[in-house]
């Protein structure tokens, strides 16, 4: 079985996951990922009616806790890691969103 | 050096009684370290000062009868692992300079049990694929052969231990990443169950499969770590409130009685000739000393490896969103006429993350967008409830199941890398243990005409570990393959 899988899927896909690919970056995904897919594919043949999804493998608890005020990171440390962030103010810094 | 090196327990009492001190011991790795991995590349980041400090805080606390069950052993964690104040990339280049302002819960959980953590090793960018070779920092070389991969995605863990570098180190395990490498390396690699251990700290690639474990030379060991890192946390709600048995107490050596239940079906094809030869010698071994085997049906195994790809790359999509150029360390310069939030998004994620990370990302962007969801994400999820029912039939008549690890031993770096489909193929005995939540561990049962370490697989029943990790000491005190060390550089 194969999938059909256009590069003009490939280029909807990388937008919707915010990535910029090179032409020859879409070329190789379109080829790979058709030929992933038409692996994935196989799974049609299973007879999956009135099985329902797993969403926990084992469920075997409740995972409810008072809900508590407890010591976190400092602001300062949060913002460490910001390539722009400034710690004194509190922000995270972006390029200009509003005009 | 490639001698036998000591065990956690004979490393402790050593230090406890004075015979040897916890700086000795941790210089002893970190010289092994520095002689070793130029060749190996099993370290992206040795925490070097951090060790020694900490060995010298420990030397000043030490008792005759130090309760700490792991008082000076060195152990290194996978890079995916958080380590206050110490670099943590998952071996990718978005998170070149991320330096965590927290230790990952299973990280202090050694540190409070006296062990000490000298280093961060190398791994496949963010846990995904089979050989190493996707780090962004160069693959991690087999010390079996150094021209062949480790296998992965915790290849650095397990050449580390496997080139006697330290004597156990941490890994994570999503689809077979703990034991696959295991396996390649000659090592004991073991996937506890899912909720077993905390996975707070750990870098998330697919937070449903995702568990952290052990890798040593040998089963006890394994099974001491376990008990250290084992058991519930606040900070990962997913973390079961059953108790932490003494998984020692269970390695009794006795397998009259064990039931191991062989999938024949699966073993049918694709399997090397050498690796098929070994794993039935382990299984004639297993049965010659008391156990029966049976053969046991999964059906639906053979859809493992498809089920597991869609949910795995789903999770990770989601996942890896939070690399965004905002938060974490990373931001692509970007030309003032352009400066957008959208461009910093597709910039900083395109130059940051590698190949096979984007492949993923975009895989699972497929699977879970509109139109694609219930044909893919669903269907993967209501295939994943039959194979967990294959399981669970399955281990109500044997106590664990028994296969291969890898169907192939340590392959050639480069060989695989241009086809994505056929590394994935690799997972095929590893994926379900993740898809159902089950504890698995890998055991060397030997070695290839050229010397290269084959690994048998046991899976077990959930919060079962005792049970795994006593079949698993039994057949390795009847080979005892651990104690074969691969040739010094």
């Amino acid at each position: 079985m194969t999938t059909p899988l256009t590069k003009a899927d490939v280029e909807r896909i990388a937008e919707l996951a915010h990535l910029e690919l090179s032409d020859a970056e879409t070329e190789a995904f379109t080829r790979q990922l058709a030929e992933i897919l038409a692996m994935a594919m196989r799974l049609q043949e299973v007879d999956t009616t009135n099985v329902p999804p797993t969403t926990h493998v084992l469920s075997r608890h409740e995972a409810l806790r008072p809900d508590e005020v407890r010591a976190s990171l400092t602001r300062a440390e949060a913002l460490a890691n910001a390539p722009d962030g400034t710690p004194e103010e509190g922000f995270f810094k972006v390029p200009k969103v509003l005009e | 050096m490639t001698g036998p090196l000591p065990s956690f327990d004979a490393i402790r009492l050593a230090i406890a009684g004075g015979d040897t001190s916890a700086v000795d011991v941790c210089r002893q790795a970190l010289d092994r370290i520095a002689a070793g991995d130029g060749r190996l590349n099993a370290f992206n980041h040795v925490m070097r000062e951090r060790a020694l400090q900490r060995a010298a805080e420990l030397d000043a606390s030490r008792r005759a009868d130090d309760p700490r069950p792991l008082l000076g052993v060195p152990i290194a964690v996978k890079d995916n692992l958080c380590t206050r104040g110490a670099p943590t990339t998952a071996s990718s280049r978005i998170l070149e300079s991320f330096v965590p302002p927290y230790d990952a819960t299973v990280v202090s959980r050694l540190e409070a049990a006296g062990a000490v953590v000298v280093g961060k090793t190398n791994c496949d960018e963010f846990a995904m694929g089979s050989s190493n070779e996707n780090s962004a920092f160069g693959p991690v070389r087999n010390p079996w052969d150094p021209a062949r991969s480790p296998g992965g995605s915790s290849g650095g863990s397990a050449a580390a231990v496997a080139a006697r570098f330290v004597p156990g180190a941490l890994g994570s395990d999503t689809g077979g990443s703990v034991r696959q490498p295991a396996s390649l390396c000659g090592v004991v690699g073991l996937k506890p169950t899912y909720g077993r251990v905390s996975r707070y700290g750990l870098l998330a690639f697919a937070s449903s499969l995702d568990q952290i474990g052990p890798l040593a030379l040998t089963v006890r060991d394994a099974a001491r770590l376990l008990e250290v890192i084992a058991g519930a946390d606040a900070r990962d709600a997913t973390t079961s409130p059953e108790a932490v048995p003494r998984y020692t107490d269970a390695l009794t050596g006795d397998l009259r009685g064990v039931r191991l239940g062989v999938p024949s079906t699966l073993l049918a094809d694709g399997v090397d000739a050498e690796v098929e030869r070994a794993f039935l010698q382990a299984r004639d071994t297993l049965q010659a000393a008391g156990a029966t085997i049976s053969d046991v049906a999964l059906p639906h195994t053979v859809y493992a490896i498809p089920a597991y790809y869609l949910i795995a790359n789903a999770e990770a999509s989601s996942n890896l969103a939070r690399y965004d150029g905002v938060r974490y360390t990373s931001r692509a310069p970007l030309d003032p006429a352009d400066a957008t939030l959208t461009a910093m998004y597709d910039r900083t994620r395109s130059e940051g993350f590698g190949a096979e990370v984007k492949r993923r990302i975009m895989l699972g962007t497929y699977a879970l967008s509109a139109g694609y969801y219930d044909a893919h994400y669903l269907k993967a999820q209501q295939v994943r409830t039959l194979i967990r029912r294959d399981y669970e039939r399955a281990l109500g008549t044997v106590d664990a199941v028994l296969m291969p690890t890898s169907p192939v031993p340590a392959f050639p770096l480069g060989e695989r890398l241009d086809d994505p489909l056929q590394m994935y193929l690799l997972d095929v005995f590893t994926v379900s243990a993740n898809l159902t939540g089950l504890p698995a561990i890998s055991v060397p049962a030997g070695f290839t005409q050229a010397r290269l370490p084959i690994g048998v697989q046991l899976v077990g029943r959930a919060f079962d570990e005792e049970t795994l990790l006593r079949i698993a000491d039994s057949y390795e005190r009847l080979v005892m393959w651990w104690k074969e060390a691969p040739p010094a550089s």
